[in-house]
C-alpha cells in the first residue's frame, strides 16, 4: 500500500472544529491570501470555464441523441453503408465521445491545472 | 416447478413500465442443478473471503473501514467504480433488451454512461478535496451538520433500499435459473455473504471484491463478444446483416422502436440516468478511497473507458444472441406441436438469459458455468457496495453527527457501522423474501430518480453555489425526494400495476425531468429567502470551502496515522 502523503501545507486550515461543526466566521488571513492570489484566480477561472464548456458539450450531444430518438426516428433508421443505421453510429459516437471528453479534461488537468496548483502552493510557502 | 415472474428483465435493468410492459418472459422450468457454475462460484466466494480475512486484519481505524485508508490507486479504484456500475442488470438486462428490440438497448447504454463525464467535470475532484467518508461530509461542510446529514442520510438510505430490493429479488430469480437453487436459498446466501464482506472487511474488502468481479466480467464479456465477431470474420456489418435476417422484426431492429414512444418520457429517462449517476451514494464513496484529487480524476477517466467498452460489448453480445441463438430450437421452449416457438418470448429463462445461453453457444457448458458464476458474483459485489454505503450513512452521518453530536469515539462509530451492515443485510434478506412476487421493475429507476432529485442537487448546490443555506438544501432535498417518490407511486408502474387503480395520475414513467429541477429551484428559492443569521454565516463560509474544494489545500490526507 502506498504511504504517500499529500501536500498539505495548511493542515490546520480546516474550518471545522473537532466535532465537525462550523465555528465561523473567524477571519482567516491565510485563506484570504489564497482566495485573492492571482494564480488561484487564474486556476479557478480557467478550470471552471473549461468544465462548464465540456459539460455543455456532453449535454448537447446526449440530449441531441435522445431528442432525435424522440422526434425523428426515421432519420436514425437511415441506412449507412449496408445494414448498420445512422442511429447505431450515433449511439456508438455518444459512448466514444463521452470517453474522449473525460480524456481531454484529464489531459488538460494533468498538465495545465496541476502545474498552476503546484505554483500556487510554492508561492504560498514563500 | 418454480415460476419466474415476467418482470425479471425490468427488475434487473431498472427500467420503465414501457420496458416492463415488454415481452412476457413466461413461466420457466427450474433448471437442473448446474455443478460447474456452483463450483466456480464457490471458488470465487472462498477467494473473496480470504481477501476479506486479510482486509479485516489490516482494518483498524474509521478511515480503513469507510475509505480503505485512502490507499487505493487510481487504476484499482477505476475498476471498483466500473464494478459497482456494471451490475447484472447492465450485463443481462441490456444484452436481453438488445436481443428483443435491437437499437433500443443503446438508449440505456448511452444514458448509463454519459453521467460519468458530468461527475468528472463538476463533482469528483471537489468531492475528494472536501470530504472524508461520505458525500454528506461534503454537503455539510459549511452548512448545519444535523440538518444536512439527516437529509443526505435519508437520501442515501432511500436509494440503497430501492436498489437493494431490486438486486435481491433479481438475485433470487437469477440464481434459481442459473444454479437450480430455490429462491430463498439464493436470497439468504447473497445476504449472508454481503454481511461478511462489509462487516469484517469494510471498504477494503468491498473494493477488492468489486475489482475481481469487474475483471471477471470484463474478461468473460470480451471473450463472448470476440467469439461472436470471430464467427462473422470480425465484421460487425456481417453480424448485423445476419441478425436482421433472423430477427422477426427484421430491419426495424436497427432503428429506434417502441421503447421510448413519448418524447417527454425519453428526456426524463435521460435526465434520471445521467444525473442519478452523480448522486449514487455507493459510487460517491469511492472517491474517498483514493489519495487525492488527481487520483479521483484519473479513476473517473479510466472507469468511463471501462464502462463504455463494456456497453459496446453488451451490444455485440445482444446481436450475437439474435444471430446465433434465434435459429436454434434447443434454446427455446417449443410450442404444442413441438417445432414452433416465438423467437423472443419463448427463450429458455426469458430474454435476460441471452448472455448466459450465448455463453453456452460459443464456449460450451464450462464457459456457461463461468458466466453464471460471474453473474452471481456481480450481484454479490453490487449489494456489498450498497450495504457499505447504507451502513456508513447510519453510523457516520446519523449516529456520530446527529445523535451523538460528534461526541463519540472512532471505535464506537466503526462498531456501529458493522452492526448496521448486519442489520441492513437482515432487512435486505427479509425484503427480498417479501417482494419475491411483487412488481419491483420500477425500483432501480426510482433509485436513480431519487439520487438525481435529492442527493445530487443538495451536493451540487452546496459545493457550487455560494448562496446555498441549510434551510435551502434541507427543504430542497426533501422536496426532490418526496416529489420523485410520489410521482413514481402515482405513475402507471405502481398506481395501476400494483395498486390496481384504473388510470395513472402521473402520466410519465420517469419523474427526474420534473423532480430534479424542482429540487434545484426549491434550494435556490428557499436559500434566497433565508434571512437567518446562520444563513449569513454559511454564505460567508463559502470562501474557505471554495479554496479547499478548488485546491485541496487542507484536505484530509491519504492516511490517518
Amino acid at each position: 500500500m502506498s504511504t504517500r502523503q499529500t501536500a498539505r501545507p495548511f493542515a490546520t486550515a480546516d474550518a471545522r472544529t473537532s466535532n465537525g461543526a462550523l465555528d465561523m466566521p473567524e477571519p482567516d488571513h491565510r485563506l484570504d491570501r489564497i482566495a485573492e492570489h492571482p494564480i488561484f484566480k487564474t486556476l479557478v477561472h480557467e478550470r471552471t470555464r473549461f468544465s462548464w464548456i465540456l459539460t455543455g458539450l456532453m449535454l448537447f450531444v446526449y440530449f441531441g441523441f435522445i431528442g432525435l430518438i424522440a422526434f425523428d426516428k426515421a432519420l436514425l433508421a437511415t441506412k449507412v453503408g449496408g445494414t448498420a443505421s445512422l442511429g447505431f453510429y450515433m449511439g456508438m459516437f455518444v459512448i466514444v465521445f463521452a470517453f474522449l471528453l473525460t480524456g481531454i479534461y484529464v489531459a488538460r488537468a494533468n498538465t495545465r491545472y496541476d502545474r498552476l496548483s503546484a505554483e500556487l502552493v510554492r508561492s504560498l510557502a514563500k | 416447478m418454480i415460476r419466474i415472474a415476467p418482470f425479471l428483465g425490468a427488475a434487473l435493468i431498472g427500467a420503465t413500465p414501457s420496458f416492463a410492459a415488454g415481452p412476457d418472459l413466461g413461466a420457466v422450468q427450474q433448471q437442473a442443478t448446474n455443478w460447474p457454475a456452483i463450483f466456480m462460484f464457490l471458488f470465487f466466494v472462498l477467494f473473496t473471503l480470504g481477501i476479506t480475512y486479510r482486509a479485516a486484519k489490516g482494518s483498524k481505524s474509521a478511515a480503513d473501514f469507510y475509505a480503505a485508508g485512502g490507499g487505493i490507486s487510481a487504476r484499482t479504484n477505476s475498476l471498483a467504480i466500473a464494478g459497482d456500475y456494471m451490475s447484472a442488470a447492465s450485463f443481462l438486462g441490456i444484452s436481453g433488451l438488445v436481443y428483443s428490440s435491437g437499437f433500443d438497448g443503446l438508449i440505456y447504454s448511452t444514458g448509463f454512461l454519459v453521467g460519468w463525464p458530468i461527475v468528472l467535470f463538476l463533482i469528483a475532484e471537489r468531492l475528494r478535496n472536501l470530504g472524508k467518508f461520505t458525500f454528506a461530509d461534503v454537503a455539510s461542510f459549511r452548512l448545519d451538520q444535523t440538518s444536512i446529514r439527516i437529509i443526505s442520510a435519508t437520501g442515501t438510505l432511500v436509494v440503497v433500499a430501492f436498489y437493494l430490493i431490486a438486486q435481491m429479488v433479481g438475485a433470487g430469480k437469477l440464481i434459481q435459473l442459473l444454479f437450480g437453487l430455490p429462491y430463498l436459498y439464493a436470497v439468504v446466501i447473497v445476504g449472508a455473504l454481503m454481511i461478511i464482506y462489509v462487516a469484517f472487511g469494510g471498504m477494503k474488502a468491498t473494493t477488492w471484491v468489486q475489482v475481481i468481479k469487474a475483471c471477471l466480467l470484463l474478461g468473460g464479456a470480451t471473450f463472448m463478444a470476440g467469439a461472436v465477431l470471430y464467427k462473422y470474420g470480425f465484421s460487425p456489418e456481417k453480424l448485423f446483416a445476419s441478425a436482421v435476417q433472423t430477427h422477426p422484426n427484421g430491419e426495424a431492429i436497427m432503428a429506434p422502436g417502441g421503447l421510448v414512444s413519448n418524447p417527454i418520457d425519453s428526456l426524463s429517462l435521460g435526465v434520471g440516468l445521467m444525473f442519478g449517476t452523480a448522486g449514487l451514494p455507493h459510487i460517491l464513496m469511492r472517491f474517498f478511497t483514493v489519495s487525492d484529487a488527481q487520483a479521483a480524476r484519473k479513476s473517473v477517466f479510466y472507469a468511463t473507458g471501462l464502462i463504455g467498452y463494456f456497453y459496446i460489448l453488451t451490444f455485440i453480445i445482444g446481436f450475437g444472441g439474435i444471430a446465433l441463438l434465434m435459429s436454434d430450437p434447443s434454446y427455446f421452449k417449443l410450442g404444442a406441436d413441438g417445432t414452433t416457438y416465438n423467437k423472443i418470448k419463448d427463450m429458455i429463462g426469458g430474454t435476460n438469459m441471452v448472455a448466459v445461453n450465448l455463453a453456452n453457444a460459443v464456449g460450451g457448458p464450462y464457459f456457461l458455468g463461468f458466466i453464471s458464476a460471474v453473474a452471481f458474483a456481480t450481484i454479490l459485489a453490487v449489494v456489498a457496495g450498497l450495504t457499505l454505503a447504507g451502513a456508513s450513512a447510519i453510523s457516520h452521518d446519523l449516529y456520530a453527527q446527529v445523535f451523538a453530536r460528534g461526541r463519540t469515539t472512532e471505535r464506537a462509530e466503526v462498531n456501529l457501522s458493522k452492526a448496521s451492515a448486519v442489520g441492513i443485510g437482515i432487512v435486505a434478506i427479509y425484503l427480498g423474501y417479501v417482494f419475491e412476487n411483487q412488481n419491483v421493475a420500477f425500483m432501480v429507476g426510482l433509485a436513480f430518480s431519487v439520487a438525481a432529485s435529492c442527493n445530487f442537487p443538495v451536493l451540487a448546490m452546496s459545493i457550487l453555489w455560494r448562496g446555498t443555506t441549510t434551510w435551502g438544501a434541507l427543504i430542497g432535498g426533501l422536496v426532490g425526494l418526496v416529489a420523485a417518490v410520489v410521482m413514481v407511486v402515482l405513475s402507471d408502474a405502481v398506481w395501476v400495476k400494483t395498486f390496481g387503480h384504473p388510470a395513472a395520475l402521473f402520466p410519465y414513467a420517469n419523474p427526474a425531468l420534473f423532480s430534479m429541477p424542482l429540487a434545484f429551484l426549491t434550494i435556490w428559492a428557499v436559500s434566497k429567502m433565508d434571512r437567518t443569521r446562520r444563513a449569513d454565516r454559511e454564505r460567508a463560509a463559502f470562501d474557505a470551502q471554495f479554496v479547499r474544494s478548488e485546491t485541496g489545500i487542507g484536505a484530509s490526507g491519504a492516511h490517518v496515522h
